[in-house]
């Protein structure tokens, strides 16, 4: 019996098996589905290290750095299973967002050889790479020696992987000529509704078509359902307030940060499509926004709409995802690709990708590419889309699987096709330079100055791009 | 045959020599600690010097140079600078006089001893043992516009939609409130340390020539007790000034730049935007006031000490 269980596993993993038929095989065999997922995990483990020599690095050490998110939580737990099929030692420090990339500035800056690979944003490598802190993954992805079979870098989403990689020239394209590798992606969000449909089946209402729609039913919402409020957003006086919902509509709106004019960079915030989006955007969280929208992070946005307390989000699709498993409104929550503008019909969604980067003062760099070629590989990647909440998947193999759709359809209903919306017009919208942070965090303040009404939109967005060109021309990128 | 004197006192000899050194060298030996205590201050303090004299962003390694006094010269011409200078010592101000005369107050009403007081002694160190940011959440839930108790507190008396930390009208209410709770314990138990401690005998004396409560409050123990306020009142504000956990927690230094406090623009400078020039200039400022206030506290404080010992 158990050799016929293992051969049934071993030639599922050597491809002479689909997956329905190893499912039917195990239930012949009588093997529940955790054993199964046990036997599968270990022939798995053997057919890749038979395949190309995983214990290369055997005895190794690396250490990594990790943000407290669930795509950490999907690597954490099959990772005793490349330290198997290794044989090397993995260690690792989890910190809270919170203070997650102040640790990693202080890490890299210090030039701490104390971590090898750690998490990123994209947005973060503008800052890390140029200051020479990152590895160029490039001279491991076209190192055909240091590939397994299993890693096919065509298989990541082009936007994406174009999305982490960057020539450092302030304004130059993402993924353009000369641009190096500096993160592989590992799990990303594009920016979407996610609404509670119960609330809007109770207010007779379809989820909103743009934005002037959204705040007409954001406000009927709120008045209609008592102790509600209609839209969440992020606030806070943060980088991270922009680029959700706030970006994705101001490209539908055919605004931009940054116009690129000869090669030099000029703050494009105050354009007029720019004052008419944001207007309307100061309009919908005034009128239909929570109280305290200036305190608001990713977490009180996704907080809410679990706890019923708001109708509808723009942000984050993963963000709606967590919702719908494990909150007081789990069932209840439905996905909607979103176009701002009603002029145009495609969603044009910024997206925030979060990334596995290697340390340039990392003293294992081959240990480390392995490692890291296994954790944005698609056997870890499909297992954290199965198995955990690595979602939104970064390969076009783990979209393609039918047990990953499966399950989006029997759990989260809408999403998979929200996706599939959203997707085509799904990118990084910023212009890249290295002051990123520094401009992105003055736009939120400005942001929280209009919403309290201590300045016009309009005026709040000329001074706004007066002070980044001043802090451009400063930093020597802009005339 | 060995002399037994001899060898006496050549072991005589050597003891006083070891003994000599031992007294050459002791008083290095003592203030080692001393030594190393200001090489430990002192090297991140010229370090930081050093960087604000110096035009050094992390991101760009190859801008790195000396650009003199430049860093200060673009504080001093920003405007938003001055709004971090005016609200940083507003912030200090306001919690510092608040807390003293609040602190004072729980200090008086606790300090006849019977097992209530006793009792309520202790329970006012329970602010102090939770972490401020661990407070700041607190109040940031209880301040919640949409579920928040005090919200609905306020909303009972009338005052609908009030929005604490989140609009700038209340903002800096809101978070002199929740440092008042947090940090009003530690100067009523230092006050009320002092008030256990004044001798009893001008008091007694007052209380048999029928001396009026507020002539007894103002011209004996106010006095007596002003160097133990003092005291407190240098610690509270050397921790205002640089008043970081609360503020951030509560509004990262909004809304817009309504808190932007000198601890927090420093943290942006340098872990955000990696501008470590910027962010060592700003703490170069802060410290030459936090050094001026200090000082004005100080000389203060060895007057009244001077007074109270007779001396002036």
């Amino acid at each position: 019996m158990k050799d016929k269980a293992t051969s049934l596993f071993e030639d599922f993993a050597a491809g002479r098996l689909c997956r329905r038929d190893l499912i039917r095989g195990a239930a012949k065999l009588g093997i529940g589905s955790a054993a199964a997922s046990i036997m599968l995990n270990s022939v798995q483990t053997q057919a890749m290290a038979a395949n190309w020599d995983w214990m290369k690095f055997k005895g190794k050490s690396i250490k990594l750095l990790l943000n407290k998110h669930p795509y950490t939580d999907a690597m954490l737990a099959n990772l005793d299973h490349f330290k198997k099929m290794t044989g090397m030692n993995v260690t690792y420090d989890v910190f809270p967002e919170d203070v997650y990339f102040d640790k990693v500035t202080t890490a890299l800056s210090s030039k701490s050889t104390a971590y090898d690979v750690f998490m990123s944003g994209a947005y973060q490598t503008w800052q890390y790479g140029p200051a020479g802190w990152l590895v160029d993954l490039n001279e491991f992805i076209h190192d055909p020696a240091a590939n397994s079979p299993d890693f096919n870098v065509k298989d990541f989403l082009p936007n994406l992987l174009a999305s982490d990689s960057w020539s450092g020239v302030p304004g130059e394209p993402l993924g353009g000529k000369g641009a190096k590798q500096w993160a592989m992606p590992w799990g990303f969000e594009l920016n979407s509704i996610s609404y509670n449909k119960k609330m809007f089946a109770e207010a007779k209402l379809e989820p909103p078509m743009n934005l002037p729609d959204l705040i007409v039913k954001a406000e009927k919402l709120q008045k209609d359902i008592k102790g509600i409020y209609g839209i969440g957003v992020r606030g806070s006086r943060s980088w991270a307030t922009i680029h959700p919902g706030y970006l994705s509509g101001l490209v539908s709106y055919g605004g931009s940060d940054f116009d690129v004019v000869n090669g030099k960079l000029k703050a494009a915030m105050n354009s007029p499509q720019a004052k008419k989006f944001t207007k309307l955007w100061i309009e919908m969280i005034q009128k239909a926004g929570p109280r305290n929208w200036t305190n608001y992070t990713w977490y009180e946005v996704g907080n809410d709409l679990g706890a019923g307390a708001s109708a509808m989000i723009f942000d984050a699709d993963i963000l709606g995802f967590f919702q719908q498993a494990g909150s007081k409104q789990s069932g209840n929550i439905g996905f909607h690709a979103f176009a701002a503008n009603p002029e145009k019909k495609a969603p044009t969604p910024n997206v925030w990708i979060w990334s596995l980067a290697m340390s340039a003062f990392s003293a294992n760099k081959p240990a480390s590419w392995m490692f890291l070629q296994w954790a944005a590989g698609a056997e870890q990647c499909l297992y954290g889309a199965t198995k955990a909440s690595q979602v939104d998947p970064v390969r076009q193999s783990i979209w393609n699987d039918k047990d990953f759709q499966s399950r989006l359809n029997a759990k989260y209903p809408g999403y998979l096709e929200q996706y599939q919306a959203s997707a085509p017009g799904s990118k990084i919208y910023f212009t890249p330079q290295p002051l990123f942070f520094n401009l992105t965090t003055d736009w939120a303040a400005a942001l929280q100055e209009m919403y309290a009404k201590q300045v016009p939109v309009d005026e709040g967005l000329d001074k706004l791009a007066e002070r980044v060109q001043s802090q451009l021309r400063d930093a020597g990128i802009a005339d | 045959m060995p002399n037994p004197a001899a060898a006496t006192m050549a072991v005589s000899h050597a003891k006083r020599r070891s003994g000599a050194r031992m007294a050459r060298i002791l008083p290095y030996l003592l203030s080692l600690p001393a030594l190393l205590t200001c090489i430990g201050i002192l090297v991140p303090f010229f370090s930081a010097v050093y960087y604000a004299l110096q035009r050094y962003n992390l991101a760009f390694p190859a801008g790195r140079k000396f650009i003199w006094l430049d860093n200060f010269v673009q504080l001093f011409l920003s405007g938003e600078f001055w709004h971090t200078i005016t609200i940083s010592l507003l912030y200090t101000a306001l919690t510092v006089g608040l807390e003293m005369l609040l602190g004072l107050a729980i200090a008086l009403l606790l300090w006849r001893r019977s097992f209530v007081t006793n009792l309520l002694s202790v329970a006012l160190i329970l602010p102090l043992m939770v972490a401020p940011e661990i407070a700041s959440l607190m109040w940031k839930l209880m301040t919640n516009a949409n579920f928040g108790i005090l919200s609905y507190f306020v909303s009972v008396i009338g005052i609908h939609d009030f929005r604490w930390a989140s609009a700038p009208q209340s903002a800096l209410f809101t978070v002199v409130l929740v440092d008042m709770w947090v940090y009003t314990p530690f100067i009523s138990i230092l006050l009320l340390a002092g008030l256990r401690g004044l001798p009893r005998q001008p008091f007694e004396a007052a209380e048999l020539d029928g001396v009026p409560t507020s002539f007894v409050f103002f011209r004996i123990m106010l006095p007596m007790l002003l160097p133990y306020m003092l005291t407190a009142g240098l610690f509270r504000m050397l921790d205002s000034i640089q008043q970081f956990d609360i503020i951030y927690a509560m509004t990262q230094g909004g809304p817009g730049n309504t808190l932007m406090v000198f601890q927090i623009q420093a943290y942006l400078q340098a872990f955000t935007f990696t501008n470590i020039g910027r962010a060592s200039a700003i703490l170069v400022v802060l410290w030459a006031i936090t050094f001026a206030l200090s000082k004005v506290f100080m000389k203060n404080w060895l007057r009244l000490r001077e007074r109270a010992h007779g001396l002036a």
